[in-house]
């Protein structure tokens, strides 16, 4: 990337200098919105919650004096903590696994130039529309057993006696809100893979196909690696939804059976808005943090280390 | 790769099978919210017979449906025009300039992506408070278009890399200046970018749920997500599925609208960003 002030600095030093530093004004003057916006709304209230997380916060009370390191310990003895930790595992590993199998298998299946393709991936693109809570609301509907349309007709077969309860125990619970999760985002990782898929020369299939390759050969050993950039962007940008995982358990289960779907936001939430300590609130919240920072900078390395072979 | 391709007609039926299978389960929780919403269902307004009565539960519920729309439109609105505004000045700046910290700022917007909605919102929560600006829907608006920024920041940078440099060093031997080039020359090419980050940034704001739910505390000024959350359960407990499957389809009505309408834009708009890597 030479911008043009660069390539000819060299011709006339003096004027081309002066020229050059308003040319870097200019620049930077476009992005003093963003700079400006990034001070007040993201900079300030990361040092604020910092500051906050070692006082005594009262959500009515205000700061009530330092009182490091009271918020902190206090996350330990937190009983829903742990408990939504390893829930916010096991819902992220589940989610990032079947929306990039899912996403990867919708992108292969609409890769073709057809009209029947160009149908299919707009379908698959609807539910990324919607909003999550407006998902979430509509599978609140849909796995009721007061207008669910799944149960009935089982009943009327006599597959099952009773209702099924999608969301009755924390395991039915956990998988029926990742298949809602992974049919509302489906359709954005097919789009992001299919990006992806279009930047491989089809000369590589040609020249495979020469050679005698099946067409599982042919994805193992060309798509795969050379998807891999495209697939570490969109494992980061699964990892870090899921692992911030909120509205949809907030409106489908509340937390329940028995606070066993609390997801990690979910309590620093409650602890809030609820328990109106702001104090503890943003000591998780700078915890939640530092794990997602160092979870993200993991991946960036992995996913890093492993291109250049 | 091209799946299926080399087949004939006859060996396509799994493919034809298999796709239209899937495209019916990704269209049917779609299509029943829908037809729950219009169906009879006992303890509800449209209790026999098939009908609209759901819809008037949600028109009359709370503020009213007028006001609760204002307010997600205001929001939306806001927020489309700031994301647009201040992504569209930074993209530019960061794909045709070069000066001091460009490279750390940019980092910078990307890394808004990192950290967690609710760790900013309580900060937030209380500088709003502070600045007058609680149970404000401009707050609200500045808040979803922060989160915006990594995103809009982005795709407007590799839209306006990839506009060949030929067509600016024209306008500006013509006289233009950085601004000129900008407006006349530049935005015209960069419209399938422009309309994908106001999408999504749309998209956001109408459907966000967390920042409104902190940051409004007043009935008034709820915006359609939160309102429909809360009006599952007016009845004494009983929980009214048919008006919040109605409050689902008036959410999701402009959503779908929009997005098959400006379906040629978004895909082209991601599909620049497959150019420049």
């Amino acid at each position: 990337m030479t911008s043009i002030s660069e390539a000819t600095t060299a011709e006339r030093p003096a004027r081309r200098f002066s020229q050059g530093l308003r040319r870097q004004l200019v620049g930077f003057a476009y992005t003093i919105p963003t700079l400006i916006f990034i001070v007040i709304f993201f900079l300030t209230p990361l040092v604020l919650v910092a500051k906050m997380s070692l006082s005594k916060y009262g959500l009515l009370t205000g700061d009530e004096g330092f009182n490091f390191p009271k918020n902190y310990v206090s996350i330990w003895r937190n009983q829903l903590f742990w408990p939504s930790v390893w829930f916010t595992v096991q819902y992220t590993v589940l989610v990032t696994v079947m929306l990039l199998g899912l996403g990867l298998g919708l992108a292969l299946l609409v890769q073709t130039v057809t009209r029947w393709s160009a149908v299919l991936r707009t379908v698959f693109l609807l539910p990324v529309s919607l909003g999550l809570a407006a998902a979430s609301l509509l599978a609140y509907g849909f796995y009721s057993p007061a207008i669910g349309p799944i149960s009935p007709p089982l009943e009327a077969l006599g597959l099952i006696d009773n209702p099924i309860a999608f969301l009755g125990t924390s395991l039915a619970a956990l998988l029926s809100t990742t298949f809602l999760v992974v049919w509302k985002f489906a359709g954005f990782y097919m789009l992001v893979l299919t990006v992806g898929l279009q930047g491989i020369s089809d000369d590589l299939y040609e020249a495979a196909s020469l050679d005698g390759a099946t067409p599982w050969q042919n994805f193992v050993h060309i798509t795969l690696p050379l998807l891999r950039p495209t697939l570490a962007l969109a494992t980061i940008l699964c990892v870090t939804g899921s692992l911030l995982a909120f509205d949809q358990f907030f409106i489908l289960t509340k937390g329940a059976p028995d606070n066993s779907t609390v997801t990690a936001v979910q309590v620093i939430y409650r602890e809030a808005f609820q328990r109106q300590n702001l104090g503890t609130a943003a000591a998780l919240s700078i915890l939640v943090l530092i794990v997602l920072v160092l979870i993200n900078l993991l991946q960036f390395r992995f996913l890093r280390g492993t291109d250049r072979d | 790769m091209i799946v299926g391709q080399q087949h004939s007609a006859l060996g396509r039926t799994p493919y034809y099978v298999l796709t239209g299978g899937l495209a019916i389960i990704f269209l049917f929780p779609l299509v029943w919210s829908f037809y729950a919403s219009i169906s009879p269902q006992a303890n509800t307004a449209q209790s026999s017979g098939f009908g609209f009565g759901n819809y008037q539960t949600m028109f009359d519920f709370g503020a009213g449906l007028p006001v609760v729309a204002t307010n997600s439109a205001v929001i939306s609105i806001l927020t489309v025009a700031i994301t647009l505004i201040i992504s569209t000045l930074g993209g530019y700046a960061f794909a045709r300039f070069r000066f001091w910290g460009k490279d750390a700022l940019f980092l910078l917007t990307l890394s808004i992506l990192m950290v967690p909605y609710a760790t900013l919102l309580i900060p937030l929560y209380v500088m709003l408070n502070a600045l007058g600006l609680s149970n404000s829907l401009v707050g609200v608006a500045l808040m979803i278009s922060m989160f915006q920024l990594p995103f809009a920041t982005y795709m407007m940078r590799i839209s306006f890399e990839a506009i060949p440099r030929e067509l600016e060093e024209s306008a500006q031997i013509d006289g233009c200046n950085s601004f000129s080039t900008l407006w006349r020359i530049m935005l015209p090419s960069v419209v399938p970018g422009l309309v994908t980050v106001g999408l999504f940034a749309f998209l956001a704001a109408w459907n966000d749920f967390f920042a409104p739910l902190i940051l409004l505390t007043d009935p008034l000024k709820q915006p359609l997500p939160v309102t429909v959350a809360n009006m599952r359960q007016q009845t004494m407990g009983v929980i009214n599925y048919g008006a919040t499957e109605a409050g689902v389809v008036i959410m999701a009505l402009p959503c779908v609208i929009l997005f098959l309408l400006l379906q040629r834009y978004y895909v082209r708009g991601f599909m620049t960003g497959a150019i420049k890597g």
